[in-house]
């Protein structure tokens, strides 16, 4: 399976590409390994034949990289006889370590966003499509900012918390990091995700339709650790945080929440959170929409009141069909996609597929998905990845023998409360058109006889 | 002799003690610093719906067209009605309609919030230059735009907070989950 996109020639998956050693400039080099010909298949059949002479080696890969960028890299390695040849192994060798690794040149996910007029307040998505197991690479995780990425000196960051507190209290990031420490799984969901799915279909692809959605291992001070130090006087019922970006982002949060479960981190999937995550201190709020978990925070301030903040009212607040609009609508709920396979991709054929995907809910663990290859006709368990977090990804898998016929395929989560994933049509009916914020319905995936998979 | 260096010892416990305290405020792992004034004062920037936090200064919608023709117009339209950012104004009596037009006069349950909003993001590429005064005029401006406030009708910090905003009921609390088994009002 890989992407489509290559006009209609459909190309073969029988890759034999053993030898494309690593060399000195991190390209990919073919020296000592002169395959005799290539050819490039497609499901009609053979397309193109390139012989490569000894000699000429330097003439032939340059065709053979040329040939196979042209044509989506699909390349058949044979001999005269037209026999895959065997690995002989490397003769060379590849580059010493480095400070800081990347990724093989090969590897192209990317996060994606709209051009906009205003790119400082601008998202970029997470490419589900290509993801493995439930952890989101911190350079992959989504992004949306108001302002900017702010650049911050660690050393010159503060925290204050102050307002109705006994002992308001200035903290520097070493204070923080010396004070008891948790490291926990958590995923952040924009409330916005999915939003184009609302009574239309805009993604092309799992990136576009559910992609600001990301998993981290979140690390950091318990705000109920912060609030003992402080001393929380007893009329204070809401907490605001506030961000140091250039529109400083201020959300308010329920008392209750923060002396729950909310982290001040400073760490994300084993090193410092990203600038474009919040670097150096953010909110974690498990559950929560993305937008309460303020990045850049450097202020906490009780009060008794909630600020009303523009996030607040004007945004992320959900507007009914009879004109009044849910406020503080926090959780995200229980929600799953296929991420394989899902929009944008073909299917190589009929025979076995892995269906992939996952599931997350802001109330707990996910306790069940199950998986409709049927349109909803009928649905099987999916076998979830163990071990689930709480408020985390959760991995499901399902094997699946396609006989090649057209059909639409389904996932729907059920999560430790009870609560199952709706259908838009069930969302529809209670909110109105109008409430595009929390889309957490059911996603369907059409796949095409030929094997292409669309959003419907 | 070794009472003098006890005693020594002692004292030297005692200032290091006392110094400990003088910067580590915080009761069980002694960490952190007590705000000054200044920081408490500067950085405490939020605006609540009943007016605490609004500072000294005033302004009228008269005064506030010029700083939001300078400031303003160039993104959200010359009449606040929406350029290449979003309107201001507008859009009253739509929320239940099948186009809801979400603006500060059509939507947004306080005036306080604006005026925290603007001091903290706008102008969206320049924030945080605008004065006291400067904010109550715009906010003023942009009501008047749309029949909430009269054009010399001065907000400070008394008036801002006690201006009704037409959505000022306009919203309920989360009453999710809506739909299926765990539903709050099932069927409903
Ligand atoms: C350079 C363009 C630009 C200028 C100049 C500008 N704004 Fe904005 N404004 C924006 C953008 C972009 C947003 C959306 C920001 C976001 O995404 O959070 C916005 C949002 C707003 C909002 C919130 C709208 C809503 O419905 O939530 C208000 C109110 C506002 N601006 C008022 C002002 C005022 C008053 C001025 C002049 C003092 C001003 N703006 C100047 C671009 C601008």
């Amino acid at each position: 399976m890989r992407d489509g996109g290559v006009g209609d020639a459909r190309l073969s998956l029988s890759v034999f590409l053993p030898r494309v050693n690593l060399g000195p400039s991190g390209f990919p080099s073919l020296a000592g390994y002169a395959p005799p010909c290539i050819i490039i298949a497609s499901r009609e059949g053979y397309v193109a034949e390139t012989k490569f002479e000894k000699g000429s080696e330097v003439a032939s890969r340059r065709k053979f990289l040329s040939l196979g960028a042209a044509l989506g890299g699909a390349l058949t390695a044979c001999s005269d006889s037209g026999e895959p040849v065997p690995d002989e192994g490397p003769k060379r060798l590849g580059r010493a370590p480095n400070v800081y690794g990347e990724r093989s040149p090969f590897e192209k996910e990317a996060r994606r966003g709209a051009a906009s007029k205003y790119p400082e307040t601008g998202a970029t998505r997470t490419p589900l499509q290509d993801s493995h197991g439930i952890i989101t690479p911190s350079s992959l995780h989504f992004e949306r900012h108001h302002a900017g990425v702010p650049a911050i000196d660690p050393a010159e960051h503060r925290l204050m918390i102050h307002g109705m507190v006994e002992r308001p209290l200035v903290l520097t990031l070493d204070e923080l990091k010396t004070l008891p420490s948790v490291s926990r799984l958590h995923f952040v969901e924009c409330a916005g995700n999915s939003r184009g799915e609302w009574t239309d279909k805009k993604g092309a692809t799992a990136q576009d339709s559910h992609g600001l959605a990301s998993c981290s291992e979140w690390t950091g001070v318990l705000l109920s650790v912060l609030l003992e130090e402080v001393g929380v006087k007893p009329e204070a019922t809401w907490l605001v945080a506030e961000g140091a970006d250039a529109c400083k982002m201020q959300r308010s949060l329920p008392l209750d929440k923060c002396r729950d479960d909310v982290i001040v981190a400073y760490g994300q999937n084993g090193e410092a959170i990203r600038p474009d995550q919040g670097y150096p201190l953010r909110l974690v709020v498990p559950g929560f929409e993305g937008n309460i978990n303020v990045k850049w925070v450097r202020r906490l301030m009780l009060t008794e009141q909630a600020a009303m903040a523009r996030d607040e009212t004007s945004k992320y607040t959900d507007l009914l069909a009879n004109g009044k609009a849910r406020q503080f609508s926090f959780p995200m709920e229980a929600k799953s996609v296929i991420t394989r396979p899902s929009g944008g991709q073909v299917l190589a054929g009929s025979g076995f597929h892995e269906i992939s995907g996952l599931a997350w809910s802001g109330r707990g663990l996910i306790e069940r998905v199950e998986v409709s290859i049927d349109n909803g006709a009928s649905w099987q368990d999916a076998e979830l990845q163990e071990p689930r977090h709480r408020i985390a990804f959760t991995r499901f898998r399902l094997p699946w023998t396609w006989d090649g016929a057209e059909t639409v395929i389904l996932s729907r989560a059920t999560d430790e409360t009870g609560y199952v994933q709706p259908t838009e049509q069930a969302l529809l009916a209670v909110r109105g058109a109008n409430s595009d914020y929390h889309n957490n319905c059911i996603k369907a995936w059409k796949i095409s006889g030929d094997g292409r998979v669309t959003n419907v | 002799m070794f009472s003098r260096i006890r005693a020594l010892v002692l004292g030297l416990g005692v200032i290091v003690l006392l110094l400990g305290t003088g910067l580590a405020q915080s009761p069980h792992y002694k960490v952190g610093s007590a705000p000054s004034e200044e920081q408490l004062k500067t950085w405490s920037i939020t605006i609540l719906p009943d007016g605490t936090g609004l500072p000294e200064g005033k302004g009228t919608a008269a005064e506030g067209k010029d700083v939001y023709d300078r400031r303003c117009s160039e993104c959200h339209g010359n009449k606040a009605q929406g350029a290449d950012s979003s309107a201001l104004i507008g859009g009253q009596g739509s929320l239940a309609g099948p186009k809801p037009l979400k603006t500060v006069t059509s939507y947004w349950p306080y005036a306080t919030t604006m005026w925290d909003y603007v001091n903290r993001a706008m102008p969206f590429d320049t924030p945080g230059i605008l004065t006291n005064d400067q904010i109550y005029a715009v906010v003023a401006y942009v009501l008047f735009l749309d029949g909430i406030v009269e054009e010399n009708q001065e907000l400070n910090r008394e008036t801002l907070p006690k201006i009704q905003m037409p959505n000022r009921d306009g919203f309920v609390k989360d009453d999710r989950p809506d739909v299926g088994p765990t539903a709050h009002t099932p069927n409903r």
